[in-house]
């Protein structure tokens, strides 16, 4: 599976401006996309998802083109297939665990068909939620909500799952925990995932593609432009960003 | 308590605020959702035009009201040509009035409680391959109903309530236009102390009753 990122999006309120100009290309199984907060990690990874829309550029990963500003290219974030793990996993909170599992199954104004209730009760089993199936995202733990979550992007098999600093809302001793089960997770689904992370407990855990965003230089010493931290896979990332101020 | 002359003018207040409340709930949700999502041209002043019920005097409610659905008034005027209908001195002229009042209660309300659904919750429901509309009846209506009813609960207090602009369009007919606001004006005027009283203690009891329901509703539930 191979992923292709080459966008530009310029990002302005009120007398600040950022820039976002990364590119990157990668075949492994986890691409890592590492730097300083505020250099455009997550807005690239919402321009990934559709959620925001890049000024130019193209994404495409394995076969499928998702945007392409040449050829007017820029499909719908629900027809993208892709998972998505929001920081604090925004998990609906006025569903069960078991229908946060199946929204994605579920069409609207219709009940859960028979098989699409398989579906969630092999998720539930696989991320170990049978117990709490019935109960409400607040009253779960942190360890817990990234299961519904990481379920929850998984039902509609999505061809690459996107996570947005999975572990930062975890305590340290859930971390090394949380990331054994996504290694799991991703050998189990077959699935590429791309991350966000400035830990280098991340980056040690999950070999990949590393992706080194610039920003704020003073703060950050690798702010060269395709630095490269580690990249097992051997194939050589570039990202460059910067942050303008008028 | 009431022998069934007193209790017309309950019975027809609680059946066009209770309509005016319907109509309020459905075009201000409606209005409050496209405030809240779409940065269109000219939002700003659709939003104060929407408002000026609120600090409007009644009278120029109801005169803006006759312009419009009088016997003269370009949609009256059709009404009564195509149709034969008059809208002025019915009690549908007075839910008319009393729908035009409480809109704005509808829309702060519903508009805030939009505004306070995190556009995570909504994307996340797109990156599950749910379509817009999907997307609002499954997530962002279930998280925000509990501001817009809170709105409507203040709708129906404030429909209630009307008085100005209900006299200038639908007259105070004993039986048939006069709501409570209308008959405790009347009661007073004609010295009707045991009457007025109990209308007014009924009124007051119905609001304070709606009141804290709405701000029951406003505490935060998840």
């Amino acid at each position: 599976m191979t992923t292709r990122v080459s966008i530009k999006k310029t990002m302005s309120s009120g007398s600040r401006r950022f820039n976002l100009d990364v590119s990157f290309y990668s075949r492994g199984y986890y691409t890592i996309l590492s730097g300083p907060s505020g250099a455009g990690k997550s807005l690239t990874l919402r321009c990934i998802a559709g959620i925001e829309t890049p000024d130019s550029g193209r994404i495409e990963i394995g076969e499928r083109v998702l945007f392409d500003s040449e050829n007017r290219i820029n499909v719908p974030v629900r027809e993208r297939k892709i998972g998505y793990l929001f920081q604090d996993y925004a998990l609906f909170p006025h569903l069960s665990v078991a229908d946060n599992v199946g929204f994605g199954l579920k069409k609207l104004f219709r009940p859960l068909s028979g098989e699409g209730r398989e579906k969630v009760a092999e998720l539930l089993e696989i991320f170990g939620l049978r117990e709490m199936a019935e109960s409400l995202p607040r009253d779960l733990s942190g360890g817990q909500r990234q299961r519904v979550a990481l379920a929850r992007s998984l039902v509609n098999h999505p061809s690459v799952l996107l996570l947005d600093e999975p572990f930062s809302a975890l305590d340290h001793s859930l971390r090394e925990k949380m990331r054994a089960e996504l290694k799991a997770v991703q050998a189990r689904f077959n699935i590429p995932v791309i991350l966000i992370s400035h830990e280098p407990a991340d980056i040690r855990a999950f070999e990949g593609d590393i992706v080194e965003y610039s920003g704020k230089g003073a703060v950050h010493k690798n702010s060269s432009s395709g630095t490269k931290l580690f990249s097992a896979a051997g194939y050589s990332p570039e990202a460059s960003c910067q942050k303008v101020r008028f | 308590m009431f022998n069934a002359v007193e209790l017309s003018p309950l019975l027809l207040t609680l059946k066009v605020a209770g309509l005016a409340t319907c109509t309020a709930l459905v075009a201000g949700t409606a209005l409050a959702y496209a405030l809240s999502s779409y940065a269109f041209p000219g939002r700003d002043w659709l939003d104060a035009f929407l408002t000026l019920p609120i600090v409007l005097p009644p009278t120029v409610l109801g005169y803006y009201i006759i312009v419009v659905v009088g016997r003269n008034g370009f949609i009256g005027k059709w009404l009564d040509h195509y149709l034969g209908i008059s809208l002025m001195f019915t009690w549908q002229g007075a839910v008319i009035a009393a729908s035009i009042v409480s809109l704005p209660m509808v829309i702060k309300s519903a508009r805030a409680a939009f505004e306070g659904v995190s556009p995570d919750f909504e994307n996340a429901a797109r990156t599950l391959g749910q379509s817009e509309a999907s997307v609002f009846f499954r997530v962002t209506l279930p998280l925000a109903w509990r501001g817009i009813l809170a709105g409507a609960m203040l709708a129906f207090a404030r429909a209630m309530g009307e008085f100005g602009a209900t006299l200038m369009v639908a007259g105070d007919l004993p039986g048939r236009t006069q709501t409570l606001s209308l008959a405790i004006y009347d009661a007073v005027q004609a010295g009707h102390d045991t009457l007025s009283m109990q209308l007014v203690i009924f009124t007051s009891v119905i609001c304070m009753v709606m009141l804290v329901s709405s701000g029951k509703l406003l505490r935060a539930e998840y």
